[in-house]
């Protein structure tokens, strides 16, 4: 049962103690981002640091001087950080629902790209709550929301929802990683401390499989609808009120499908990323980016039929409150905005996607930085001009442009994401390796055998000697 | 249970402002400056607003409007708030709890009427006028959303003065400071409950409406169109 384990030239892999987990011999590449350590890591950790700096130190002054640091003002009461928060969350659709649907439907070619998503979720969702609270006037008393909570408050939803969501992804990010931590706990000598701590004496005993693959598959299946939930109250925030253009029962699909459109064009651009730093080629094929490219441009067509039921019905209806705000976008102040997005979040995804010559994985990075600077775009087009265009007063609103707190904020945001993101994988593989494990033992045989099950049954002859066609 | 409501009679405004300003010095609504008031964080809980509600076509009437809180019966803003910071009393007055609000501006967006307002920064009065605050209404500090009470600290006072004397409150002792101080005589103030108030026969006028009333808000602030 136990294989003899050499001992790696390299530093790190001493010999397997006594157990049935495999060791990552044939996966060793995918040990290497934990077990070695260049000066990219540490420049790139420097540079991300000194951004987040900028954002606490923006954040400080605001909480020093209050909200008036802002661009905000009446009536447009939110901006930047009301868009981040919608975005955030949007993207932390691409991890735990492509991860759980994949899973679901036994799709072989997730095993080396569900991990990379998973934690895409956990992390970014971390900061979608945060834009929340930074966007708060009194952030000392956020806590007045579970002492003095009103359940008819679609914030309270969201808080209920996200919390939901947040604990579930990190429950379905860490079942999974399990297996792979006990590789580390046995083969590696840095961190054991954390690895034994987190492996939760995992031996990898057939019980304890079961017991895994188990819950796994539960939380696969919970997780989508939370995963819908989260993103369907977060448009009830908008479109539970009267304002135009937010009170809409499309919001709720308009977002999910959104999320989901942003959510895999970010999991593209991060696993690009992790291909090209790791140079795990080998893991990461063509294959991956070519299906992730097709499932995006399918969302960039969903995409495009929301939006133009939502502005069509808008345009048709011809309401006075609401044309104001749909001419802001369409011709207005916020043209470029939406002119932008359709390009962004349509034409030019398309037109990369359609062509099997372009949809290479560059061709598919391109199409999702656009999909995703559309998609920020999107959100603040839904949240801004219709606050600066309110019935009343009929006076020539106020402008939004945000200062440098906002902007500052915004790129530490994405700075400490890409920051956790390095972390995470300097301290787990990124690539599932006993999922690839498993793949390679036991895949092909049972993918062979399911196929067989869609064939039916050959026709066989009971008298062998009689011609197909001739009656007997 | 008294109902406490506003009639606004656009036949006798003339648009002066005094109730913007009487508000201003009762509420210790701070002032903003230029700069401020140009980014939209200028205090008015009283505003006049332009209203073009009235005219044919060629000649459409362009005018002023005050526009305190309208204390909605079906308040839109209080149904968001997490908190329960903003609510709806039992005799109609939309209140805020300045030391409960977390600050989430969804009642701000919310509102359709956008006539609450959010303090950006801690409010700083110059040297003259710090001396003269009112001290029967709370400063707001900074990052709490804050709006008309219909000068509740007024019903307040006249409730104590009527316990005090032993007798029920009478009619016309609780009025709001825009009220008051409209020379026009053109702001009516009570008990929208009694039938037999002014405020309640003005309010059942022909000439009565209300600020987009189509959303079916049922503001308690109601209008007299021009034109008898």
């Amino acid at each position: 049962m136990m294989q003899h384990v050499h001992t790696d030239p390299r530093r790190g892999l001493p010999t397997a103690p006594s157990s049935n987990i495999r060791p990552p011999i044939e996966d060793i590449k995918l040990l290497e981002p934990i077990l070695y350590t260049g000066p990219k890591f540490y420049i790139t950790v420097v540079c991300l640091l000194a951004v987040i700096a900028l954002g606490v130190f923006a954040y400080m002054t605001q909480y020093r001087e209050g909200l008036g640091v802002t661009g905000l003002g009446r009536p447009v009461y939110w901006g930047f950080y009301i868009t981040n928060f919608v975005f955030f969350i949007g993207i932390s659709h691409a991890g735990t629902l492509i991860s759980a649907i994949l899973r679901i439907v036994g799709a072989e070619w997730r095993r080396t790209i569900t991990r990379s998503a998973e934690v895409i979720t956990v992390m970014v969702i971390l900061f979608g709550v945060g834009n929340i609270l930074i966007d708060l006037g009194r952030p000392d008393r956020m806590l007045n929301v579970v002492l003095f909570g009103k359940l008819r408050s679609p914030l309270l939803w969201d808080v209920c929802s996200i919390t939901v969501y947040l604990t579930m992804s990190t429950t379905y990010l860490y079942l999974p990683l399990i297996p792979d931590i006990a590789i580390l706990r046995d083969y590696t000598t840095k961190h054991r401390w954390l690895y034994r701590m987190l492996a939760l004496g995992w031996t990898g005993t057939p019980r304890q499989h079961r017991v895994l693959e188990l819950l796994i598959s539960v939380m696969a299946i919970v997780v989508i609808p939370v995963a819908v939930s989260v993103h369907t109250v977060v448009s009830f925030v908008f479109a539970m009120t009267i304002q135009p253009m937010w009170h809409s029962a499309i919001f709720g699909p308009y977002f999910v499908v959104g999320a989901i459109f942003s959510g895999i064009a970010a999991l593209i651009v991060a696993m690009a990323l992790i291909r090209w730093v790791y140079d795990l080629g080998d893991y990461l094929k063509d294959l991956h980016f070519n299906n992730l490219s097709l499932m995006l441009l399918v969302m960039c067509f969903a995409w495009f039929y929301f939006t133009g039921s939502e502005f069509l019905t808008t345009f048709y209806g011809n309401e006075p409150a609401h044309m104001g705000i749909f001419w802001m976008k369409i011709s207005g102040p916020y043209a470029p905005h939406f002119w932008v997005m359709v390009a962004t979040c349509f034409v030019i995804p398309v037109a990369i996607l359609c062509n099997k010559r372009t949809r290479t994985i560059l061709g598919a990075v391109i199409a999702s930085i656009c999909v995703n600077i559309g998609m920020y775009l999107e959100r603040f087009i839904i949240v801004v001009p219709s606050l600066s265009q309110p019935r009343l007063p009929h006076a020539e609103s106020i402008p939004y442009s945000p200062t440098w707190v906002e902007w500052s904020i915004l790129a530490a945001c994405f700075a400490a994401f890409t920051l956790l993101y390095v972390l995470f994988t300097k301290l787990f593989p990124i690539v599932s390796i006993w999922e690839v494990q498993e793949g390679r033992e036991n895949s092909i045989a049972e993918v062979t055998a399911r196929l067989k099950t869609y064939l039916p049954e050959p026709y066989v002859p009971e008298d062998k000697e009689q011609p197909i066609g001739a009656t007997p | 249970m008294a109902k406490w409501g506003m009639v606004i009679d656009l036949d006798r405004c003339t648009a002066c402002q005094g109730c913007v300003t009487a508000c201003q010095a009762e509420n210790n609504l701070p002032p903003t400056g230029a700069v401020e008031a140009d980014r939209g964080r200028n205090y008015t809980w009283m505003e006049m607003i332009p209203f073009s509600g009235e005219g044919e076509h060629p000649k459409p009437i362009e005018r002023l409007l005050p526009r305190p809180c309208l204390h909605c019966d079906n308040p839109p803003c209080v149904k968001v708030c997490p908190v329960g910071a903003t609510f709806k009393n039992e005799e109609g007055i939309v209140g805020q709890i300045f030391s409960r609000c977390i600050g989430c501006r969804y009642c701000t967006t919310a509102c359709p009427y956008t006539a609450r307002y959010f303090n950006w920064s801690t409010p700083k009065w110059p040297a003259p006028m710090s001396d003269h605050l009112n001290p029967d209404v709370s400063i707001r500090p900074k990052g709490v959303v804050e709006k008309c009470t219909l000068c509740h600290h007024r019903l307040q006072n006249a409730r104590d003065q009527a316990r005090a004397e032993n007798r029920p409150l009478r009619s016309g002792e609780y009025v709001t400071a825009c009220a008051e101080a409209c020379p026009a005589g053109a702001m009516v103030f009570g008990d929208m409950s009694n039938p037999e108030s002014e405020v309640s026969k003005l309010a059942h006028s022909r000439r009565a409406f209300k600020l987009l009333e189509d959303l079916g808000t049922d503001p308690k602030v109601i209008y007299l169109r021009e034109g008898d």
